[in-house]
Parts: C-alpha cells; sequence; structure tokens
C-alpha cells in the first residue's frame, strides 16, 4: 500500500489468526475456525449482525475476551508475535501501544472525569514514558490534528461530556493512532453518528492506516459503511466466517447466500433493488446447528448442507465462500426503478402551520410548515440536533411548548396530549427509536399491547387480549408471545411488539421515530417491510422519522428535510433523488455509503 | 450551574429547613409533658413560688409570640440561660459541643477511608469469599442498633473480659486529659456507620469497574493500579461523598445514645439530660446545633458531589 515511512513504520508484518476459538466457561464456542490476514496498511471489513460473535472476534485480536469467555484455541500472530500466548503483563506492553481498540459508543468508553487530552496523553505515558512530556503533547496534538479535532490547549481541557459525539468518537480513534500501532480493532466506531460525521470518521480511518502502515479490522453490521473503507471483507454468522474475499468483488458477486441476503438488507440509494429482510434469527451459541449454520434461513439449503460444517470453497478472485453451493447464489435482482408514486387526489390529514417549539429559551423548530397527505409515507430526514425528534413529538402530544397551528383531519389538534381527546390520542400513534427501553420490562408482551386498546378504547379486558393476539399474528409473532416480558424477545421482535402496540387502537396516523436505528440491517428491512404492509392493508398514513437517506427512498412518497430546526426541502421522493434542489439534500446523498463502490 | 450558585441554593434552602426544625422543636417543647416550672423547684414548691417562676419564664404568654421572640433570640446568637443551672447556654454547649465534635470526627476519620477500602476491596474480590464475608459482616453490623454494639463493646474490652480501657468519663477533668475514653465511643460509631459506606462504595464501584471506559483503560494497556485510582475511583466518589455526608449527620444525632452509654459529655448527652429535667431552653439550642450540623454536611455532600463529577462542575445544566 501507499504506506509512506513515518515514525514507527518499521518490520511491519501485518495480522495473521489461525484457527482461533473463543469458548464460554462451559466449553460451547462462541467464535470458531477464525483465520484472518490483514497485511500492513490494509482495513478488513468483519460483517455480521448482533449474536454473530463480531466483538467478541474483535476484543480477541487484543488477546482480551469479556466476563465469561476465554480464548479456547489457535493464534494471534502480529508482526511475529503470537498475543495469545502472552501473560497479562506482557500484553500490557502490546495493548494500547501496538495493537489498539477503538469502541463502538464513544459516551460510555470515554472517562466523564478526566480531560480528553490527558485521556490521549495517558496512552503515551504508560508506552512512551522515555520521551519528555512537552514531546508526548507535541505527539497529542498531532494525533487531534490528523483526526480533524482542534489542537489548542482549551479543546485538550475539555470533559467528554462538553464535545459531540463525532468529536468524541475522533477522540477514541485518536487515541488508538497516537501510538502509530502495528494494528487498529474498530467496532462499530460510526454506529449512532450522522452520515456527515460519518463520512468524515471513515475518510479519517482509511487516511491514518494509510499514513502509518497500519493494519485495520473494521466491525460493522452494514455492509454499505464497510465496502467504503475496506479493502478486504470477511462475513461473520453465528460465529464463523462464512465468506471473505476482495470487497467490491465480495459485494458485487457474493458466493454465499447469507451474503446475498445481507446485501438485499441494505437500503439501496438508487432504489433499484428491493429492500428484503431475512426471516429468522441468527441462532445464539448454544442453539448452532450442525452443519451449514445459515441453512435453516437459507432457501437454497439441501440435505448436505445439515451434515458438516461447508469447507471454504474457492471461487475466483481471491475470494471464497463456505457453501456448497456456491456456484447457485445469484446477487439480489435489479429492477426498474421503484416509483414511489403519491396518491393522486390525497386529502391532507395533519396540517402544521407556523410551528414554533423548543425547551425553555432554546428555541427548535422555527416557523415550520408541513402538509401529510392521508394514506401516504411521509419521512422525515434530518440530522441529530435538526429538531426531527421534536417535530414528532410535538405532533405525537408529547411536547407541548410550542406556538402554531396544528390540523388534524379538518380540526384544530392542541399540543399537549392532555388537551387531546380520546378519540385523538388514540388515532395518533407513536413509535419509540429504542425497543429496548419503550416496552414495560415489567408488562407482558399481551399486556403492553392490550393497554391502549383498555384505556383509549375502553375495550373489556378479555376483549383486549384477544384482539392483543390478533395483532401479534399480523405483525409476524406469534400469538403465544403474549405472555413472554420483553428480555425474552430480540431487539427487532420487541419492535415489531412497539409497532403491534401502536397499532391496536387503530390509528390514522403513526409516528415512527428513528424505530429502526437501533437494529440491524437485516432486522431493519424486515421492520420497514411490515411497515409497509400496514400502511397498504390498514390504510395508514406514516410520519417516517430517520436519518438514513437510503431508507427514505425504499419507504416514503414524499420526504421534507429538516436541517437546523426549518424545512429545507420538500419534495416527492423521486424528485428529490432525481433532482435534489437544496445543498444541504446533496451533501447527503454524496455522502451515504453505497454498496455500488 | 456554578458551585457558587449550588452553595447559595442549597444555603437558602438550608436556612429555611432550620425554620422549620426550630418550629418543630419549639412545638416539641410545648407538648413535653410536665412543667418547667414545677420540674426546676421540685414537689415541694408553693403554688405562689411556681407562679413567680412560670412570669419569670414567660410561660403563660401565647406560645406563637413566645416562638417569635425565641427565635429572634437565636437569630442574635442569645440562646437563654439554663433553667436548672441558670448559667447562659451558650457556655453550657461550648464545651460539650467541642466534645461532641470531637467524636464524630474522630469517627468520620476512621470510618470514611476504611469503609471505601473495604468496599474497593470487596468489589476487586467480587463473589468470591473476601467479598461474601464482607457483604455479610457488614449486613450484620448495619442490622445491630449501635447500644447493642456499645454494650457489647463494653463487655469486651472494658468491664467482663478485658479491662482495656474505661467505660465511662469523668465528667470533671476534660476530655482531652483523658484519651483512652474516646476509644470505645469512637469504635461504636465508626461500626455504625462503616456498613453503609462500604456497601454504596462496593456497589458503585463495581458498576464503575463494569463500565466500558474502564475497559477501553484496561484495552489501553494501563496498569490495573492506574485503572482503579485514576479510572474507576474518582468516578465512584461521588456517590459515596453523599452517603458518607448521611451518615455523618446520623452521627449527629446517633450519639445521644453513645454518649449516653459511655457518660461521655457531649451534645447527645446534654440532650438526655435536658429532657429529663425539662430544661427546654437548652434543649432547643441543642436540637438546633444538631440540625444546623445536618444542614452544613449535605451541603458539603453537594459540593463533593458536584466537584467529583464535571459534568455538573462545569454547568452544563
Amino acid at each position: 500500500m501507499s504506506a509512506a515511512v513515518v515514525p514507527g513504520d518499521a518490520g511491519r508484518g501485518g495480522l495473521r489468526v489461525r484457527d482461533l476459538r473463543v469458548d464460554t466457561r462451559e466449553g460451547v464456542p462462541v467464535i470458531e475456525h477464525l483465520d484472518l490476514d490483514v497485511p500492513a496498511g490494509r482495513v478488513l471489513g468483519l460483517v455480521g449482525e448482533s449474536g454473530s460473535g463480531k466483538t467478541t472476534a474483535g476484543l480477541a485480536m487484543l488477546a482480551h475476551t469479556r466476563g465469561g469467555l476465554r480464548i479456547a484455541a489457535g493464534s494471534v500472530v502480529l508482526d511475529g508475535t503470537d498475543l495469545a500466548r502472552l501473560s497479562e503483563t506482557e500484553l500490557r506492553q502490546w495493548r494500547g501501544a501496538r495493537v489498539s481498540y477503538v469502541p463502538q459508543d464513544p459516551t460510555t468508553a470515554l472517562n466523564p472525569a478526566l480531560r480528553v487530552g490527558h485521556q490521549v496523553r495517558e496512552v503515551l505515558d504508560h508506552h512512551e514514558s522515555g520521551i519528555a512530556v512537552a514531546e508526548r503533547w507535541r505527539r497529542v496534538q498531532a494525533a487531534f490534528e490528523e483526526v480533524g479535532l482542534p489542537t489548542d490547549e482549551k479543546f485538550m481541557r475539555r470533559y467528554p461530556h462538553e464535545l459531540s459525539g463525532g468529536q468524541q468518537q475522533r477522540i477514541g480513534i485518536a487515541m488508538a493512532f497516537v501510538t502509530w500501532p502495528a494494528l487498529v480493532v474498530l467496532d462499530e466506531p460510526t454506529t449512532g453518528l450522522d452520515v456527515s460525521t460519518q463520512s468524515l470518521v471513515l475518510k479519517t480511518v482509511r487516511q491514518l492506516t494509510d499514513r502509518h502502515g497500519c493494519a485495520a479490522i473494521y466491525i460493522s453490521h452494514d455492509l454499505a459503511v464497510v465496502v467504503e473503507v475496506a479493502d478486504e471483507i470477511a462475513v461473520l454468522y453465528a460465529g464463523a466466517v462464512v465468506e471473505q474475499g476482495p470487497a467490491a468483488e465480495l459485494v458485487g458477486r457474493p458466493r454465499h447466500p447469507y451474503t446475498s441476503r445481507l446485501i438485499a438488507a441494505v437500503p439501496d440509494l438508487d432504489g433499484r433493488r428491493e429492500l428484503k429482510g431475512i426471516a429468522g434469527a441468527a441462532p445464539s451459541p448454544d442453539t448452532r446447528p450442525d452443519g451449514c449454520r445459515f441453512a435453516p434461513r437459507c432457501e437454497l439449503a439441501i440435505d448436505d448442507c445439515t451434515r458438516e460444517l461447508p469447507p471454504f470453497q474457492d471461487v475466483g478472485q481471491g475470494h471464497s465462500a463456505r457453501c456448497i453451493r456456491a456456484g447457485d447464489v445469484r446477487p439480489a435482482e435489479v429492477r426498474d426503478r421503484m416509483t414511489q408514486a403519491a396518491d393522486e387526489t390525497p386529502e391532507p390529514l395533519l396540517v402544521v402551520e407556523g410551528l414554533d417549539a423548543g425547551y425553555g429559551p432554546t428555541h427548535v423548530l422555527r416557523d415550520l410548515s408541513l402538509v401529510i397527505p392521508g394514506g401516504s409515507c411521509v419521512a422525515l430526514l434530518g440530522e441529530s440536533g435538526s429538531g426531527k425528534t421534536t417535530l414528532a413529538r410535538t405532533l405525537a402530544g408529547l411536547h407541548h411548548q410550542a406556538a402554531g397551528t396544528l390540523r388534524f383531519s379538518g380540526e384544530d389538534l392542541p399540543f399537549g396530549s392532555h388537551a387531546r381527546s380520546r378519540a385523538v390520542r388514540a388515532a395518533i400513534s407513536y413509535v419509540f427509536q429504542n425497543p429496548y427501553s419503550s416496552l414495560n420490562p415489567r408488562r407482558t408482551v399481551g399486556d403492553s399491547i392490550a393497554r391502549p386498546l383498555r384505556v383509549l378504547r375502553g375495550v373489556d379486558r378479555t376483549t383486549a387480549r384477544r384482539r392483543a393476539a390478533e395483532m401479534l399474528e399480523r405483525v409476524y409473532l406469534s400469538a403465544d408471545y403474549a405472555d413472554r416480558y420483553p428480555d425474552q424477545l430480540s431487539g427487532g421482535e420487541r419492535q415489531r411488539v412497539a409497532v403491534a402496540r401502536a397499532l391496536i387502537s387503530e390509528p390514522a396516523l403513526l409516528v415512527c421515530d428513528e424505530i429502526t436505528s437501533a437494529l440491524d440491517v437485516s432486522v431493519q428491512a424486515n421492520i420497514v417491510e411490515l411497515i409497509d404492509e400496514m400502511r397498504h392493508e390498514l390504510g395508514l398514513t406514516l410520519l417516517f422519522v430517520t436519518h438514513d437517506i437510503a431508507l427514505v427512498r425504499n419507504v416514503a412518497q414524499q420526504v421534507a428535510v429538516l436541517q437546523g430546526g426549518a424545512i429545507v426541502e420538500d419534495a416527492p421522493t423521486e424528485r428529490l433523488f432525481t433532482d435534489p434542489a437544496h445543498t444541504y439534500t446533496r451533501e447527503m446523498l454524496d455522502r451515504t455509503p453505497t454498496l455500488a463502490s | 450551574m456554578t458551585i457558587g450558585r449550588v452553595v447559595v441554593r442549597r444555603l437558602a434552602a438550608g436556612v429555611l429547613t432550620l425554620l422549620v426544625v426550630s418550629g418543630v422543636v419549639f412545638a416539641a417543647g410545648l407538648l413535653l409533658p410536665g412543667d418547667a416550672a414545677r420540674a426546676v423547684l421540685g414537689r415541694t414548691a408553693t403554688p405562689e413560688r411556681l407562679e413567680a417562676l412560670r412570669q419569670q419564664m414567660h410561660l403563660d404568654d401565647p406560645p406563637l409570640g413566645r416562638y417569635w421572640s425565641w427565635i429572634g433570640d437565636l437569630a442574635t446568637g442569645n440562646l437563654g440561660d439554663s433553667v436548672i443551672t441558670q448559667q447562659p447556654v451558650t457556655q453550657l454547649i461550648g464545651e460539650r459541643a467541642t466534645n461532641s465534635v470531637l467524636l464524630m470526627v474522630l469517627a468520620a476519620l476512621v470510618a470514611t477511608p476504611l469503609s471505601i477500602l473495604l468496599g474497593t476491596w470487596s468489589a476487586l474480590r467480587r463473589d468470591r469469599l473476601a467479598d461474601h464475608a464482607t457483604s455479610l459482616g457488614t449486613l450484620v453490623l448495619a442490622s445491630l442498633p449501635e447500644f447493642v454494639t456499645g454494650v457489647v463493646l463494653l463487655f469486651l474490652f472494658s468491664t467482663v473480659v478485658f479491662r482495656w480501657f474505661p467505660a465511662v468519663t469523668d465528667a470533671t477533668r476534660p476530655v482531652l486529659e483523658q484519651p483512652a475514653v474516646l476509644v470505645l465511643p469512637t469504635v461504636t460509631l465508626v461500626l455504625a456507620v462503616s456498613p453503609y459506606i462500604t456497601r454504596m462504595m462496593r456497589a458503585t464501584m463495581l458498576e464503575v469497574l463494569d463500565s466500558e471506559y474502564v475497559h477501553q483503560a484496561r484495552l489501553k494497556g494501563v496498569p490495573e493500579r492506574t485503572v482503579l485510582l485514576r479510572h474507576a475511583l474518582p468516578n465512584s466518589i461521588g456517590p459515596v461523598a453523599q452517603v458518607v455526608a448521611l451518615q455523618l449527620a446520623w452521627l449527629a444525632g446517633g450519639i445521644v445514645l453513645v454518649e449516653t452509654l459511655f457518660a461521655y459529655p457531649g451534645i447527645g448527652e446534654g440532650i438526655f439530660q435536658a429532657v429529663d429535667n425539662r430544661d427546654i431552653p437548652t434543649l432547643q439550642a441543642l436540637v438546633m446545633l444538631v440540625a444546623a450540623f445536618y444542614v452544613v454536611v449535605n451541603l458539603l455532600a453537594d459540593v463533593i458531589g458536584v466537584l467529583a463529577n464535571p459534568r455538573l462542575r462545569a454547568g452544563a445544566r
């Protein structure tokens, strides 16, 4: 690679992992048969859904395991040294210095009580204690500069909470690169960041690996993001790599059915590929089937698939797949551009005029106007801080520090939900962003779903329970889920329950606030399919709040782009994508990662 | 919110608290059974003498008027005279307050570091024998009333088993001339407050040790000692400071029993005697003093809590 010669860049051997296995304390393998090669200066993308073992694999590169796990077999060779055989004391010399880790959530991974400059310098204090303190500060400054952060004293003295999410993540990256390591493991470092911040972070990672000739492993559940940054991609499913190869080759010509389905689950910015989720869920470590682990969910599965774990088959171009039917796998179909045509004569369901909303002295929305036609899906697109959640909450009656007019079905709509009639409250439903916190953990799923019926429609207990069971089947969960508690459900299942709860009062308008942002791409596709189906079947009107422009093309007929509390563009979806009028929209389109690289 | 504003706001709240307390204390004084004048003069007093004394003590004035004049005196530092000794209450309190503060400071100085160490150690040995033993031990101690602990200590170390420390204080000599008398009351108080601080320290420490930033510090190759001292400890001190303050505040009331048990001439024993003697002015002054101490300690806890948390310190709401 184009590794410019920099201090610390000598004798780089890269990473070589062989037959690595990580077990639980009971001896159940969480990951096994893991072979990876990452030469210096290259980036390997490690892709997998939650539960695939990707974080476990990433931490194993530092010979570290989370509580209850242990490295049971295999080697992790970095620059000729097998980290899996080093003692904790020896490993301490390596971690942070020669191999470093960038965690997923910078808001929890930075020490809230330490100034950011000190947190980065600390790495040098322990690993480069030979150099003078002033020189260490200069190194920290250089690292900050490399990731595009301010380098002045004042910034160095800030605390993590005084920084934005993007800045915090760049601190994490600066911390990882400040010692010029041989390997950096990045674990979903852009999940939760806006596209513009994400593209900056991705660019920075690429630049740094090139400049320092360092090997990197980039872990993500989102193939589109990984393609942007990686040279090679390895796809992890249920603890084993199922396919690996050069990034563009693997995405363009997937040879494992799972990869192919994963690609179909990525929303297509061009709108030429149908968004399709993967039915079922990945097995947990102790329920993994014999043979190919994907077989139970695979459309191509034959009897032979369940005999033994298929070996890697070389399919050419440095590309291999663990599939005995690799030759039969076809890439996702490309079809004519979707036309998400709007209804011809849409009656406006909700009209917003001159809306101002804020929190105390802070204004979030200014003089905002929006028309939501009945029966369609309107996407509200914006980055964090744009005011999209405030708008959604105001419309749903959850926020009442607002002024202006709202009209719903031609009637004036008051701001707070307490001022609204029961009928109106039943007619506007809300699905929250995080299914892990929006369901009451002490209430069964059935109770949670039946509740709106009992409160808003005054339905008796027995009928409500029967209706809840019906609703569960409608959202493709079986009726016996009614007696389960939220913690027995996966993230996708929980979000289905949240949708069922929102739909049971038969609303006219469903407000979906970033309902897929806490979910894997494959699960996201399933939820989006479900929402779309419900819209058609029940004649719902949707307000789909999101930061993901690619997703918008696949769900909405009309898009309102929100920036700094104002709508800067409001257009039919097709026109927004073919002829974006506002520079902000164009920027977002440019920065969004796509599979077509 | 800057630290200055925190202090000002909490101080204002503190003054309000004291005002409410003063009302309650005063009302309690009215409700106390028995007659102060009779308590002073004894059973043999003639009705004329009683009436004269009542006049002198303003016992027949309307309560509200008495309350206001008491508050006014209190604000100007005039605590009145003891009805028993006829000495100014301030003079009486002075020595007792010093003795009590000495006892509390000693207990706090021993209990706080001891509990923080024990809690941290217990957290580090999570689910091992040491941890379980600490949990059980602190639970047992926490459920024992301090007078029981005190009696057991007396039994063990000053009367029946060993005779290492004196059981009571010689009230005629200053406490500092007989330091041995401080040992058993201090140990009793330490055993009373430590369990709570230890358990809280263990809980917050466990939480912090499990946090992402502690994991991240380890993955940075930071030695375990530094992980503990630099990353874990400062983040677990905040919540513990609140508990320490609550326990200190409890000490102010808790010493009543302990001082009485060891006949230690402090505020607590003073309150006990004042109640016994119907010495209302002394009683009121002592209780107000305890309340003021409570308010100040809680203020300090808030300040430490803010200082330990940069998020609050910098004033981002």
